[in-house]
C-alpha cells in the first residue's frame, strides 16, 4: 500500500482550478521527485496536503497510511506524521527556535497520546541534531527564522524535521535560495531521514537538488496534472529540453 | 474633575465624561449613574497572597483605599528598597479611594512591585500615586492590574522627574468594566531617563486605558514609549500617549511605540499617540499599528502540530512579550510572564 495516495485530486484558488485531475502514488521508503515550471502547481499541491486556507478542493481525495488527509486539520495532519518544509519559512518574532519545536513536538505527541518530551532529552536531542546540520546551537535560542539568511531558514526547516521525525515529508523548493554548500549540508540531513518508515516528495524546479537527493521517482506537474513519470533520468531529460514539450501536452 | 474629587464630593457631576477630550473613550460618568456607598474597612487577615508573593516581604497595602501602614514609601539618600504596593478591593457595589506618597532621594534605588487585586465585584476604586525622585534617583514600577470585570478602577500617578534619575515603568493589565491607568511625568531634563511601558490583554466586553502624559521641559532629556496590546470579544483597548517637548527642551530624545492586535470582530483599539513640539534640535518619533495575527505564521505553525488556539496564544503572547521583556528586575519579569500566560486564556 502506499503511504500517500494522491487520486483526481482538484483544487481552486479562488476562482482558478490551479490542480486538476492530479494522481499520484508515493510507497514507504521510496522518494518521489515532482518537478515543473512555474504555475503548474507544485506550491499548491503541498499546501493543500499540508491543509492551508484558502485551498478549495473540489474533487478527489488524498490519504495517507490510508487515512483521509483532508478531513483534518492542518496540526492533526502534522500529528499523524506529515510535514512541509516550506518555500519560505515564516519568521516567528519572539518565540525561541527551541521553545517553538518543543511546543510542537509536545503538541504532536499528546495528540498521539504520547507523554511530554523531558527538558534534557530534549536538549540532548536539539544538540545532536543541530550540530549534524551545522547549526549554531545559540541560533536555536533566537526568536524562530527572525533575521535567519534564506540558507539558514532552510536548514532550520530541516532541524525541525529532525527533531519531529515525521513519516512523510514534502520539501517544497527547499533547493531554492541556496548556495552549493548549503544545498549540501541540506540534502546531507534529508537522505539521513531516509528510511524503510518514511517516504518523501520533493517539489523543484531544477535538477541540481536531485543531484544531492537522489529520487527513485520522477514526476512531471503540468497544468495541474501529472504528464509524465519515470526514473531519475527524466529529470536530466528535463533539464536538457526544458518543459515545453510538457507543457503543450498539458494544454 | 476626577474620580477622586467625585468620590470626596459625592456628585456625580465630579466624574469626567465623554465630552472631555482627554476622557472621550474612557466614559466614566456614562457608566455610573450614582456614586455607590463607601467600602467597609475590609478584613485584613483574608487578604490572601499577592502576584509578586516571594520577592520582597516589604509590603505596603491599601485595603478599600485604607492605608494598613505607611502612606509614604520612603527610600534614604543612597538607600535600596524593594517594596509591593498592594491595592486590594475587597468589596462589592461599594467605593473607595487611597492615596501614597513615594519619596525617593537622591542616589537611592526603589523598586516599586504594585498590583490591583479585585476581591469583590462592580466596586469603584480610585488611587492616586505621587512619585518624587532626587537627583540621580532610579525607580523601576512595575505593574499587575487584575480587576473585577464589573468593577470601576482608576489610578493616577504622578511622577516629579529629577536631573540625572531614572524612571522605568511597565504596566500590564486586563482591564475591568471602565479602568485607566494613567501616569503623568514632568521631565527636567538633565540627563534624566524615562521608560514608560504598558501591556494590556482584554477579552469579553473589558475596558482598558493605559494614558501617559510626558512634559519635557529642559535640555537633554530621554523618554522612550512601549505599549502593546491584545483585545478579543468585545473588549477596548485604549492608548492616549503625549509627549510635549517645551520651548528650549533642546536634545530631547523621544520615542513612542504603541501596537496593538484585535483578535475579534467586535473588539475595539482607540490610540491617540501625539507629540507637541516647540523646541528646535530634538529626536522625536512615533509608531502606531493595529492589526490582526498573521494568518501565514499561523498556518505556519499549525503545520508543525500547533493546535489553532494554541498557535494563537503562543503568538500573542511573543507579540506582548517584548514589553515583558524590557523589565529589568528578574523577579518581577517572570512573574509577569507568568501573569502574561494566564491570561491568554481568556483572549482565546
Amino acid at each position: 500500500m502506499s503511504m500517500l495516495s494522491v487520486n483526481n485530486l482538484h483544487v481552486r484558488v479562488g476562482e482558478a482550478e490551479i490542480i486538476r485531475g492530479l494522481s499520484l502514488a508515493v510507497p514507504a521508503g521510496e522518494v518521489h521527485a515532482i518537478m515543473g515550471p512555474n504555475g503548474a502547481g507544485k506550491s499548491t499541491l503541498s499546501y493543500t496536503l499540508a491543509g492551508r486556507g484558502g485551498y478549495e478542493v473540489t474533487g478527489g481525495s488524498a490519504t495517507l497510511n490510508g487515512e483521509d488527509l483532508l478531513a483534518l486539520e492542518p496540526n492533526e495532519r502534522a500529528a499523524k506524521g506529515l510535514f512541509l518544509s516550506f518555500q519560505y519559512p515564516l519568521e516567528i518574532p519572539g518565540v525561541p527556535g527551541l521553545t517553538f519545536i518543543r511546543t510542537a513536538l509536545n503538541a504532536q505527541r499528546k495528540a498521539r497520546g504520547e507523554a511530554e518530551i523531558s527538558a534534557p532529552e530534549f536538549l540532548k536531542l536539539a544538540r545532536a541534531e543541530a550540530a549534524k546540520l551545522k547549526i549554531d546551537f545559540d541560533m536555536l535560542k533566537r526568536p524562530l527564522n527572525v533575521g535567519f539568511s534564506g540558507g539558514e531558514k532552510k536548514r532550520m526547516e530541516i532541524f525541525q524535521m529532525a527533531m519531529l521525525s515525521p513519516h512523510f515529508l514534502i520539501l517544497d523548493e527547499t533547493d531554492s535560495g541556496l548556495d552549493i554548500d548549503a544545498l549540501k549540508i541540506v540534502a546531507e540531513g534529508v537522505n539521513a531521514l531516509r528510511g524503510p518508515d518514511r517516504a518523501m516528495l520533493v517539489i523543484t524546479h531544477y535538477q541540481r537538488l536531485l543531484d544531492y537527493i537522489r529520487p527513485d521517482m520522477v514526476h512531471v506537474l503540468a497544468g495541474g496534472r501529472i504528464v509524465a513519470s519515470g526514473g531519475p533520468e527524466l529529470a536530466l531529460e528535463l533539464e536538457a529540453e526544458g518543459y515545453d514539450r510538457f507543457v503543450k501536452a498539458a494544454a | 474633575m476626577s474620580l477622586a474629587s467625585a468620590l470626596a464630593t459625592g456628585d456625580v457631576a465630579e466624574l469626567p465624561n465623554r465630552r472631555q477630550e482627554d476622557w472621550r473613550w474612557t466614559d466614566l460618568r456614562g457608566a455610573l449613574r450614582a456614586l455607590p456607598p463607601a467600602s467597609p474597612a475590609g478584613e485584613a487577615a483574608a487578604i490572601g497572597s499577592g502576584p509578586f508573593d516571594g520577592l520582597t516581604s516589604d509590603q505596603i497595602v491599601f485595603l478599600n483605599g485604607r492605608a494598613q501602614s505607611e502612606t509614604v514609601i520612603a527610600v534614604a539618600e543612597a538607600a535600596a528598597r524593594t517594596a509591593a504596593l498592594r491595592w486590594v478591593s475587597q468589596t462589592s457595589n461599594t467605593a473607595h479611594g487611597g492615596k501614597v506618597r513615594i519619596v525617593v532621594a537622591a542616589g537611592a534605588r526603589l523598586v516599586l512591585l504594585e498590583s490591583y487585586e479585585g476581591r469583590g465585584e462592580a466596586y469603584v476604586a480610585d488611587a492616586v500615586l505621587e512619585f518624587e525622585l532626587g537627583e540621580g534617583a532610579s525607580v523601576e514600577r512595575v505593574v499587575l492590574a487584575e480587576d473585577a470585570a464589573d468593577a470601576i478602577s482608576v489610578s493616577t500617578a504622578t511622577v516629579a522627574l529629577a536631573p540625572h534619575a531614572r524612571f522605568a515603568q511597565t504596566v500590564l493589565t486586563s482591564g475591568a468594566k471602565r479602568q485607566r491607568l494613567e501616569t503623568q511625568v514632568s521631565h527636567p531634563g538633565g540627563g534624566g531617563e524615562l521608560r514608560l511601558d504598558g501591556g494590556y490583554l482584554i477579552g469579553g466586553a473589558r475596558h482598558a486605558d493605559l494614558t501617559t502624559v510626558v512634559a519635557h521641559q529642559g535640555l537633554d532629556g530621554r523618554t522612550e514609549q512601549l505599549t502593546k496590546g491584545a483585545v478579543a470579544g468585545a473588549a477596548r483597548g485604549v492608548f492616549q500617549g503625549r509627549i510635549v517637548v517645551a520651548e528650549g527642551a533642546d536634545h530631547t530624545d523621544a520615542r513612542m511605540g504603541h501596537h496593538a492586535l484585535i483578535l475579534s470582530d467586535r473588539a475595539e483599539v482607540d490610540a491617540k499617540p501625539e507629540l507637541e513640539i516647540y523646541a528646535d534640535d530634538v529626536a522625536c518619533a512615533h509608531g502606531n499599528t493595529v492589526g490582526a495575527l498573521d494568518e501565514d505564521a499561523l498556518f505556519y505553525i499549525r503545520s508543525r502540530g500547533v493546535p489553532e488556539h494554541e498557535a494563537r496564544a503562543l503568538l500573542t503572547q511573543a507579540f506582548v512579550g517584548e514589553v515583558v521583556d524590557r523589565i529589568e528586575h528578574e523577579g518581577a519579569r517572570d512573574a509577569a510572564r507568568a501573569w502574561v500566560a494566564s491570561h491568554l486564556e481568556a483572549l482565546a
